[in-house]
This record gives structure tokens, C-alpha cells and sequence, in this order.
């Protein structure tokens, strides 16, 4: 029913408006005409960049899971908290559609993401085709606004200020990798490059 | 050069999951083309773009109220329970000399939603009445309400925290309030409000009148 009309046209997302798509240098990025939205960029090496956070990203996310998150300290009562205990929590008190959400935008939806990106992208670095691969990239282009480890994480500063009169708070461990997940992540989106990948995904389907 | 043809004008579709351009021929009724490079449904527009948004943002305006005038968590210490809605929660980091924090969680909590509520409304009526009024200005207003919505759920995880943390059964224990539903559903509405509009809208006005 539709065929591509080649790779020379690209169109604006935001104001529908064709561009004939040129070659860009290494950092450049091309912005629209019409609305000033950027319509594609090229980066320096980003599927190698965008693996190298993402590998980091995974083994962050695990050690941000397994240690110690947060420790109260109220007149000699110590109390270890988890990532997992504010879900938990919100569970034994019936909040269960806010323990659900803070669930997936805190710890499944951004472990989904580097997972998905990964399952893409590393087969792409040898030149085949994952499995169901643009199925797959797409679930991480439509989690990407839904993983919030960075919203997260001010949410923890802002708890731990509130805490600060009144008891001592001492970060633990899997707070310190939290951290910096959020900053691999950050600089995973920041590397990654989706119209390379699909045009990558687009020259794998043919081989 | 600057021809300014749409895809829409040149009878070509934008995937807007993978940003491949494709001619189609025939658009079968009640159903969307698939793209030929990453196999999502392709649309002229977004379906349904304005119906969406609106029935969206009404129901986060709806949720708005209890989400403001309920309590968000409740301090219980000492057997005494100490209510804090948002407002009041931003009011005793104020007191307590927290201003940098305050104008975090007033931001994030309060003037965030409401501008993302009142940007999507404003861009909505603009594309009901095709204004031709700044579609640049309106687009980089859209931009913003998409960017923005996410930081709103500081709020939520800070009670998520504080709700781990203080457990100590007699003295100090924090309970989530029923405006922490309503919030997070307030934020979730919105962001997937501003996903549903169509900024492609606002530009489609500007040729009516131009062809
Ligand atoms: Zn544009
Ligand atoms: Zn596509």
C-alpha cells in the first residue's frame, strides 16, 4: 500500500513541512526551515557511545537495586531502606496505583529501556538484525518520556532536605549508583541517534 | 528553494515513529497504513488529535481539584496526624528557611501542571478557531508542555521516600493522602494529553487560507 519515496525527504514532526535531506558533519544538526524543530543530527560515534552507557547503565541499575538505598537514623533507631521499599510501602498503606507508577517509571520502564537498547543495538554493531528489531526500538522510542530515574532522583534530594531537621539520613551505596545510572542514561539518550539506527535497521533488512 | 511544500500537500506520509517519508497510494477506510521501514501505523495527523486532548485535559482539570485540596501525605508523630496538601507542604519548607527547595516543589508541583493544562488549552482553542497567530511561537509553547510534564512527579516519589523512611511505628510515621492518586494521575493525563495533540494542526490552518 505505501512505498518509501527514498531517503532524501525527510519531514517535519512538528510543522509537516518536506526538506531534502543533506549530509551533515560530525555534530551538526539540521533544524526546520518553517518551525525551527531539529530534524535530525548526526553524532560522532554514537551507536558506540550509546553501548557503552547502556552496558555501564545495566550494571548500575543492578547494584542501585541490590545495595542499601537510604538510611534513617532517629535516637539511636536505624532504619535501612531499598529502591524497592517506597513501592513497597505505598502498597501496605493501599496506594496501589501510585506504588504501581513509581514501580514502572522508577525501575521497570528505565531497566526495559536499557535492556531494549541494548537488544537493538548490539547486533547492529555486527551488522544483523535482532529479532522483531523495529518492534523493539520502538518500545524504546515510546518509554523514553516514561523512564523518570532523573525526576526520581530530585524527588530523593527533596525527601532528604524535608528529613534533615528532624533525623539523620545517611546515603547508602545503591543511592550512589542511582545517581550515577541517571547520568549514564542521560548520556546514553545524549549519544543515541534513532534516524541512524532505523536507517541502519533499514540496510540490515536487506542484507 | 524555500518552496515550503508539506508532506501532507505532496500526498507523502510522515512516519512519525521512524521519520521515513512514504508515498500511499489508497488509504483503506477505518484503518492507518503500515510504515514500510519500522512497521508502525502511519496518520496524516494524529486521529482523533483534538477529540483526545480535550477529553485528556478535562479529566486532569476534574483531577486537579482534590489533587489541591486534599492532603498529599499526613506526618503522623506522636500519635498526632499533621495533614499537608502540596500548597502546605511548599509553605513549611518556606518556614523552615528550605527557600531553594520551596520554589523547586512550587514549580515542579504547582506551576508546571497548571501552565501544561493552560498551554494545552490555549493550543487547543487555537487550532478550533485556526488562528494563524505565531504557529511558530505555539509550536515552541507545544515543545515545552511536552518537555516539562514529567518533572511534576517530584512530588510523588519525595512521598515514595518518605514514606520508606520514616517507619517508626509510635513516634514518626508518614501516610501517602488520597491527593497523591489524583496528582499522579493528574500528571500522567497531562503528558499523555500533550503526546495526542498534533502540532502538525496548528501549521495545516496556515495553508488553508495561504492555497
Ligand atoms: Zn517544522
Ligand atoms: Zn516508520
Amino acid at each position: 500500500m505505501s512505498i518509501p519515496t527514498g531517503h532524501r525527504l525527510i519531514a517535519c514532526q512538528d510543522c509537516d513541512l518536506l526538506h531534502r535531506q543533506r549530509l551533515l558533519r560530525d555534530g551538526e544538526r539540521a533544524k526546520c526551515t518553517r518551525c525551527g524543530a531539529v530534524l535530525y543530527r548526526n553524532k560522532r560515534n554514537s551507536l558506540d557511545r550509546t553501548l557503552v552507557f547502556s552496558l555501564t547503565g545495566i550494571i548500575l541499575f543492578l547494584m542501585a537495586n541490590l545495595f542499601p538505598f537510604l538510611t534513617f537514623q532517629y535516637e539511636g533507631r536505624v532504619q535501612e531502606s531499598v529502591l524497592f521499599t517506597g513501592v513497597k510501602e505505598l502498597l501496605v498503606q493501599d496506594m496501589w496505583m501510585v506504588a504501581i507508577l513509581v514501580l514502572m517509571v522508577s525501575i521497570i520502564i528505565p531497566l526495559l529501556k536499557i535492556i531494549g537498547t541494548l537488544y537493538v543495538l548490539l547486533p547492529l554493531k555486527v551488522n544483523r538484525r535482532p529479532w522483531r528489531a523495529a518492534f523493539m526500538f520502538r518500545l524504546v522510542e515510546a518509554l523514553h518520556p516514561w523512564a523518570m530515574v532523573d525526576v526520581y532522583m530530585l524527588g530523593v534530594i527533596v525527601a532528604m532536605v524535608k528529613l534533615s531537621d528532624f533525623a539523620t539520613i545517611v546515603p547508602g551505596a545503591a543511592l550512589y549508583s542511582f545517581a550515577a545510572l541517571l547520568i549514564s542514561m542521560a548520556a546514553a539518550s545524549a549519544a543515541l541517534n534513532p534516524h541512524e539506527v532505523w536507517e541502519q535497521l533499514d540496510v540490515a533488512d536487506r542484507i | 528553494m524555500m518552496q515550503m511544500t508539506t508532506a501532507d500537500d505532496s500526498s507523502l506520509i510522515n512516519c512519525t515513529t521512524c521519520r521515513l517519508v512514504s508515498r500511499v497510494r489508497r488509504i483503506p477506510k477505518q484503518s492507518f497504513p503500515i510504515c514500510p521501514r519500522c512497521g508502525a501505523q502511519m496518520f496524516r495527523r494524529k486521529p482523533n488529535s483534538l477529540a483526545r486532548t480535550w477529553a485528556l485535559i478535562i479529566a486532569a482539570y476534574i483531577l486537579y481539584i482534590p489533587a489541591n485540596v486534599y492532603p498529599i501525605m499526613t506526618v503522623i508523630s506522636f500519635g498526632k496526624g499533621e495533614p499537608d496538601t502540596i500548597l502546605s507542604g511548599v509553605q513549611s519548607l518556606m518556614v523552615s528557611g528550605m527557600w531553594p527547595l520551596a520554589v523547586l516543589v512550587f514549580f515542579a508541583s504547582v506551576t508546571v501542571p497548571l501552565v501544561k493544562l493552560l498551554g494545552l488549552t490555549f493550543l487547543l482553542v487555537s487550532v478550533h478557531y485556526q488562528w494563524r497567530w505565531r504557529p511558530k511561537q505555539r509550536t515552541i509553547l507545544y515543545r515545552l508542555t511536552e518537555a516539562v510534564g514529567r518533572w511534576s512527579m517530584i512530588d510523588i516519589f519525595m512521598i515514595s521516600i518518605l514514606v520508606a523512611l520514616v517507619r517508626l511505628e509510635a513516634i514518626a510515621t508518614i501516610e501517602p493522602g488520597t491527593a497523591a492518586t489524583s496528582f499522579a494521575a493528574v500528571v500522567v493525563l497531562t503528558m499523555v494529553a500533550a503526546m495526542s495533540f498534533d502540532p502538525r494542526l496548528m501549521w495545516d490552518a496556515m495553508e488553508q487560507r495561504d492555497g
